[in-house]
């Protein structure tokens, strides 16, 4: 348990770090565990307030027990929600069927790109983790972004004792990452040690046995085979459990990812 | 490779996870750093499913030979060159620790991502080539680790396939290397033969070296410590932020050193500031908390709403940090341009940012030989340099040695931070005296029942001095007097203090050439003026001292009511001196007089109109 609050503790000052650094401040969440746990984050930081809006790029593919929870949670948190959609692209009809990575970043990065633009927002927080996969391993706790959304892993910034890049040029905009040092199993433990109000009807095998490691769109999001019906349960099962988190998210097969992520992907 | 099997292989990796920690693999280029850290996962079987074969095929993509570096190097430009170009980090945990694990680039132009990797472990594997031998990029490498604060080290010879698993090779470079490290006060706890590549030594002990009989690699990472010992420190509590988004006011940051709880009388730096603690707020914690130790981000609520703001650092009384305007440092530079004298600098230290200049060079530090006493006028990328700094603002801060996390700073150049330094010795400035004065005073200053924010609230502003500074003959007593009538007639508390009006009685005991000590009293007078909540107005005119020098004094006595200094020219001067306002050049009084009323309202001295209750944003 102590290694959790030393992980919650560190959160909280980079959540206030970011409020503190930057006028325009926007948190992403995205209804799955990790954006929840880093909300639940926030409400601690700021003792059960949100200063901030939280921003859903919809895709409108997502699984719609995603959306009922969103609204709900919202309503009872009194949060700021503020939803995005490339809707340019869905009136072209953009789905998966024209390709993974080619849906994912008209819906997703371009989606989030054009949230950015309209709303002008300077720091965006997200709740990826090193351990997802190999390019987040990468990432500052505060990272910058281009003018085009990009990445540049080639040059990034210093970051050393707790000091953060919050100053930058005009047009470009900073990550704010304060889960990159969770686990998978530490957002477990996380939930159910504080009792964060997940989607248990998509992360619980609900008798069919299977349940979601990882939300995302209904077409390219898979369950996997388990039986775990509550945290703990989920719990050893991860910790007996060889196979990638994000196995069942499609769009990260081969290169997918670490070109999601350059041209400004989550 | 057979022999002993660890003990640790026994453990199962569900054991309850206790604590996080911290390790970052440093080493030069080549020397095997990923490869280490690939055959640490493979051969403890905790690498994810598919991910060996994942590589493999990528390799015979690519017609390469399989290598466990590979397993850690993301992106496809770091397979290709078969270099890690950016620091990762990756998790590993193994008995009752959870494991964060940095894997550090070694090239010197990737330093700055060196530096990040290591500047957030407890500990420290650095590799060092069996074959090379100790480099001078290894000796860098140990130089920049002991002053990122990282204390514990393990040393692991690699590649000692490539000389034979010869003893004498070994102790060749165990003994150089610990002699070289031993003048940074650094001991390793071990010196491991290893070879990566091979698995000798890494998860198990290897027939090959019968000679060794210390720990693994892998056993070695539990006999690292994680540091506890900061809750025996003076507390710390930098100031992060002040929240008002309820009823409650509350002051939060993460102490860095010490503990605090309830009913704790808290003195705050360099404002002097002091209150009692009345309540630790917490979400979601019930009850709630009547203490808080190092490492914790925390709130809490006051029992008086003095003004502190961000940057200030809360300690116990009479266990303060040190506050000046000056210091020396150790400093590794990483910016792209050198790092000069006479150049803007802004430096960050813990949540205080202050712009600050380097007054000194005293050497570069020499990796290689760090006797060596080489001098310079600039700091060039990658160099390590011994440096005192001015600073605009008085800062309050400790010695490296004493209170870690506020005795270090980085220096921001431009949009970057561009370097990071220890604070070695803390040096006294020609205010130390006043400020000694003012903290004496301050702390046995005896309040009555109205404080500064009632009287905010009543008069429609906050105290300060306005002090109206610049050659002779610009009008300055001028505009002075037209201010006090216009602010007076608007319904403000001000008062002109002429300095003159001090000479034949308060100042009759000192003679004319006493000019420190004339300052010192007028700053002691208008701390009991501004104490009453009067803006108070002045010229430097009387006064035979620079107009900065005066306008320092003044603040550190005042201190924190703020002065507002008003710069007024004939004509425009090459070097300006820093001032709230300048005016250059032929005079229009009135829209001057309305412009610095505009100023004060901007400023958050003045509320808009009087009668109005002033909208402050935090209290007084």
């Amino acid at each position: 348990m102590k290694h959790l609050r030393q992980l919650e503790n560190q959160s909280i000052f980079i959540l206030r770090e970011a409020y503190k650094n930057f006028d325009n401040l926007g948190m992403l969440w995205s209804m799955g565990k990790d954006s929840t746990v880093l909300l639940w984050l926030a409400r601690k930081a700021f003792f059960g307030h949100v200063p901030f809006p939280l921003l859903h790029v919809d895709t409108s593919y997502k699984i719609p027990a995603m959306i009922e929870y969103r609204d709900r949670l919202a309503r009872e948190w009194r949060l700021n929600l503020v939803v995005g959609q490339n809707k340019e692209a869905l009136a072209n009809g953009m789905n998966h069927t024209r390709g993974r990575v080619e849906c994912c970043t008209a819906l997703k990065t371009e989606g989030l790109k054009l949230l950015l633009e309209e709303k002008g927002y300077t720091g965006i927080i997200l709740g990826v983790r090193s351990d997802e996969d190999s390019t987040r391993a990468k990432e500052r706790y505060f990272s910058p972004r281009d003018k085009n959304n990009e990445w540049d892993f080639r040059d990034q910034p210093p970051e050393l004792w707790d000091q953060y890049k919050i100053s930058f040029p005009p047009g470009t905009h900073i990550r704010i990452h304060p889960l990159l040092d969770w686990t998978e199993i530490n957002i477990w433990e996380y939930i159910k040690l504080e009792n964060i109000p997940f989607l248990d009807s998509l992360y619980l095998d609900q008798g069919t046995g299977q349940r979601y490691r990882s939300l995302g769109c209904e077409p390219c999001t898979f369950p996997m085979k388990s039986t775990a019906k509550n945290v703990d349960d989920v719990i050893i099962e991860l910790k007996n459990s060889k196979v990638a988190e994000r196995a069942g998210r499609a769009q990260d097969e081969g290169r997918g990812m670490e070109q999601l992520r350059k041209e400004g992907y989550m | 490779m057979t022999g002993t099997t660890s003990a640790s292989h026994d453990m199962p990796n569900d054991n309850p996870i206790k604590e996080t920690m911290n390790i970052v693999i440093v080493g030069h280029v080549d020397h095997g750093k990923s490869t280490l850290l690939g055959r640490l996962y493979a051969d403890t079987g905790t690498l994810p499913v598919g991910k060996i074969e994942k590589i493999q095929a990528i390799c015979q993509q690519q017609g390469k030979e399989f290598e466990y570096a590979f397993l850690f190097d993301a992106f496809l430009e770091e397979q290709q060159q078969g270099i890690t170009i950016d620091t990762a980090r990756t998790f590993f945990s193994w008995g009752n620790r959870q494991y964060i694990i940095i894997d550090a680039p070694g090239h010197k132009e990737f330093l700055k991502n060196m530096v990040s990797g290591a500047a957030r472990a407890e500990a420290a594997l650095l590799l060092i080539d069996a074959l090379e031998g100790v480099k001078d990029q290894s000796k860098r490498h140990g130089l920049l680790l002991s002053m990122l604060g990282v204390k514990q080290v393990t040393v692991v010879v690699n590649k000692m396939d490539l000389v034979g698993y010869r003893e004498d090779v070994f102790r060749g470079i165990e003994k150089e290397y610990t002699e070289f490290l031993a003048q940074l006060n650094v001991i390793p706890q071990y010196v491991i033969p290893a070879s990566a590549k091979q698995g000798i030594n890494i998860t198990t002990n290897a027939t090959e070296t019968p000679w060794y009989t210390g720990p693994t690699v892998l056993d070695s990472l539990s006999h690292f410590s994680l540091d506890a010992a900061d809750t025996e420190q003076p507390l710390r509590l930098p100031l992060q932020d002040v929240y008002k988004f309820d009823a409650r006011r509350i002051l939060v940051g993460r102490i860095t050193a010490g503990q605090l709880k309830v009913g704790d009388r808290l003195v705050f730096a360099p404002s002097n500031k002091s209150a009692v603690i009345q309540t630790i707020e917490a979400f979601n914690v019930d009850p709630a908390p009547m203490q808080a130790r190092a490492g914790e981000s925390v709130g809490i609520t006051l029992d008086e709403q003095i003004f502190v703001e961000r940057g200030q650092i809360a300690a116990h009384e009479h266990q303060g940090p040190f506050v000046s305007t000056s210091f020396r440092a150790n400093v590794f530079w990483l910016g792209q341009r050198p790092l000069e004298r006479n150049r803007t600098y802004s430096l960050r230290l813990a949540t205080r940012e202050v712009p600050c200049e380097v007054s000194t060079i005293h050497r570069i530090v020499n990796a290689n030989d760090l006797d060596d006493r080489q001098t310079s006028t600039s700091v060039q990328r990658n160099e390590v340099a011994d440096l005192t700094f001015r600073t605009k603002a008085p800062l309050a801060f400790d010695t490296y040695t004493t209170s870690e996390d506020t005795g270090r700073f980085v220096l921001v150049d431009e949009y970057d931070v561009s370097g990071g330094g220890i604070i070695t010795e803390m040096i006294r400035d020609e205010q130390e005296g006043l400020r000694t004065e003012a903290r004496e005073r301050d702390s046995a200053w005896v309040k009555g029942e109205i404080g500064p924010e009632e009287r905010a609230q009543h008069y429609g502003h906050r105290a300060a001095v306005v002090l109206f500074t610049g050659p002779d003959t610009t009008a300055k007593a001028f505009l002075a007097r037209k201010l006090e009538s216009v602010l007076v007639a608007e319904g403000r508390h001000a008062y002109l203090l002429d300095a003159e009006n001090l000479r034949r009685g308060l100042d009759a005991d000192i003679g004319e050439t006493n000019a420190t000590e004339a300052v010192r009293r007028y700053g002691e007078v208008a701390k009991l003026l501004t104490d009453t909540g009067l803006l108070v107005l002045s010229t430097t005119n009387p006064f035979s001292l620079p107009g900065g020098t005066i306008a320092q004094a003044i603040q550190t006595l005042i201190n924190p009511t703020p002065v507002i200094t008003i710069y007024m020219s004939k004509e425009q001067e090459s070097l300006l001196p820093d001032a709230t306002l300048t005016f250059v050049g032929p005079e229009d009084f009135d829209a001057r007089t309305r412009q610095i009323i505009e100023t004060l309202k901007q400023i958050g001295i003045l509320a808009e109109s009087v009668g109005a209750q002033p909208d402050f944003q935090f209290s007084i």
